[in-house]
């Protein structure tokens, strides 16, 4: 049997501060669908306290704020997928939350577990540097906004301190901003990503090239990453076959990836460059 | 340690255990109801599939905190209603019918993850079905036959 460490399960933000403040700080858990996993010992230290979230609901909820989608942490894939404001302003995240998992994981896991979790392989993470997210975190000592772009700060590592929980995240909707997500797995559902890709731009009309162009990625480093010379590629351009070209070459030669039990560095930098060269065919219309 | 109330199957069921305690490991130790599957214990199978207030949720992942207050249905509620009647579930009796269990440890998961859709007026298609029990291996049926036999029950979209 797993072991069964002890979870105090508060009602309110405050106490959830409180019971963080203490050493060793207890470890999180909404969702479970990773935490409930290293329960079992199989995957690193068993946690020696643990902090239930699933009744603070300051954690959860999806609104429109001034030219911003807000997701409380504790919003569920499942909810993420059903939510009309999701649908209407950040279709990208609701594909990318129906790539995970299957109906029982998107059910309970959730999008502040998924970066916490920080995995590289983090399905929604590409979408949260595409879209200059900002992750709202707090604690007793107080709240701060960090950049989606500097929140992951090694393997498994994140900007997050021992005594903070991430409460939500901002997303951005600027005029004319468009976003694409590709996930390639083994198999559709319930897979971990071999590569996953999100493409954010926008768009000037057919005299003006694409500015603001983010290309982000999961599975191909340590964390979840921008690929900047990409995106130097891209930037100013339109998305024509000879800048697909170019781009999807600069991709490939741009990462850096490794060869784990999922993929080899090989494969994934060649699956990269052909996922961005088939999003920007699609969106050059040829 | 301290008391989870909750119901499970229309019925009212106390623990009085760990928080941390798997609901999986609740259902079968604690309550007796073994037709729930341990199969990976890691979110992968679905083996352990049940409904919390009404979503397919795979049981080995859910500390049983996270119960308290809340609608459990597993396999051995299916057909609780029906049984009074000396039948089993309509969706049982399809996955009979069809030859949908083979060995059997998927089944229980399989037939949740089933009845949340059909649940949630889930139309009879191939699709849309295999979508939903997308979370639960069977090594035995290849699917056909389960995708066959939730078709058979779910409402023709009008």
């Amino acid at each position: 049997m797993p072991a069964e460490p002890p979870i105090d399960v508060p009602l309110h933000l405050f106490e959830a501060y409180e019971r963080l403040a203490v050493r060793p700080a207890p470890v999180p858990i909404a969702g479970g669908t990773d935490i409930m996993v290293r329960i079992t010992g199989e995957l690193g230290e068993i946690p020696a306290r643990m902090l239930d979230l699933s009744r603070v609901t300051a954690l959860k909820g999806i609104t429109l704020d001034t030219g911003a989608l807000v997701l409380g942490a504790a919003t569920t894939y499942t909810e993420i997928r059903r939510s009309a404001l999701c649908r209407a302003h950040l279709p990208a995240l609701v594909e990318a939350a129906a790539t995970i998992g299957a109906a029982q994981i998107q059910n309970r896991g959730t999008l502040g577990g998924n970066i916490a979790n920080a995995s590289p392989a983090g399905d929604t993470l590409p979408i949260l540097l595409a879209a200059d997210a900002r992750i709202l975190v707090g604690g007793q000592r107080g709240e701060r906004e960090i950049q989606a772009s500097e929140f992951f700060t090694g393997y498994r590592q994140t900007a997050l301190a021992a005594d903070e929980l991430i409460l939500h995240v901002t997303f951005p909707l600027p005029a004319g901003r468009e976003i694409r997500f590709r996930k390639v797995g083994t198999r559709r559902a319930q897979a971990i990503s071999k590569v996953v890709l999100a493409l954010a731009w926008r768009g000037g009309g057919p005299s003006f090239g694409w500015s603001d162009v983010r290309v982000a990625l999961g599975s191909v480093a340590a964390t979840p990453i921008r690929a900047a010379a990409t995106e130097a590629v891209l930037e100013g351009a339109r998305p024509t076959p000879e800048v697909a070209d170019r781009a999807a070459e600069t991709l490939a030669g741009e990462l850096v990836p490794i060869d784990d039990v999922r993929s080899t560095a090989e494969y994934r930098r060649m699956v990269a460059g052909r996922v961005l060269h088939r999003l920007l065919r699609e969106a050059g219309g040829w | 340690m301290s008391g989870f109330r909750f119901l499970v199957n229309g019925a009212p069921a106390e623990v009085d255990v760990s928080g941390m305690r798997r609901l999986l490991d609740v259902l079968r130790e604690d309550l007796g109801l073994t037709g729930t599957k341990e199969g990976c214990g890691e979110g992968e199978c679905g083996a352990c599939s049940v409904l919390l207030d009404g979503q397919v949720v795979d049981s080995c992942l859910v500390p049983i905190c996270q119960v308290e207050g809340r609608i459990v249905r597993t396999v051995e509620g299916l057909s609780l209603a029906a049984r009074e009647r000396g039948d089993l579930d309509t969706l049982q009796e399809a996955f009979l019918e069809h030859g949908a269990a083979q060995c059997g440890i998927c089944t229980p998961g399989m037939l949740m993850a089933a009845r949340a859709y059909l649940d949630a007026g889930g139309p009879p298609d191939e699709e849309a079905i295999r979508e939903a029990i997308a979370g639960n291996l069977c090594r035995c049926t290849g699917y056909t036959k389960i995708v066959d036999a939730i078709a058979a029950v779910a409402s023709p979209v009008e």
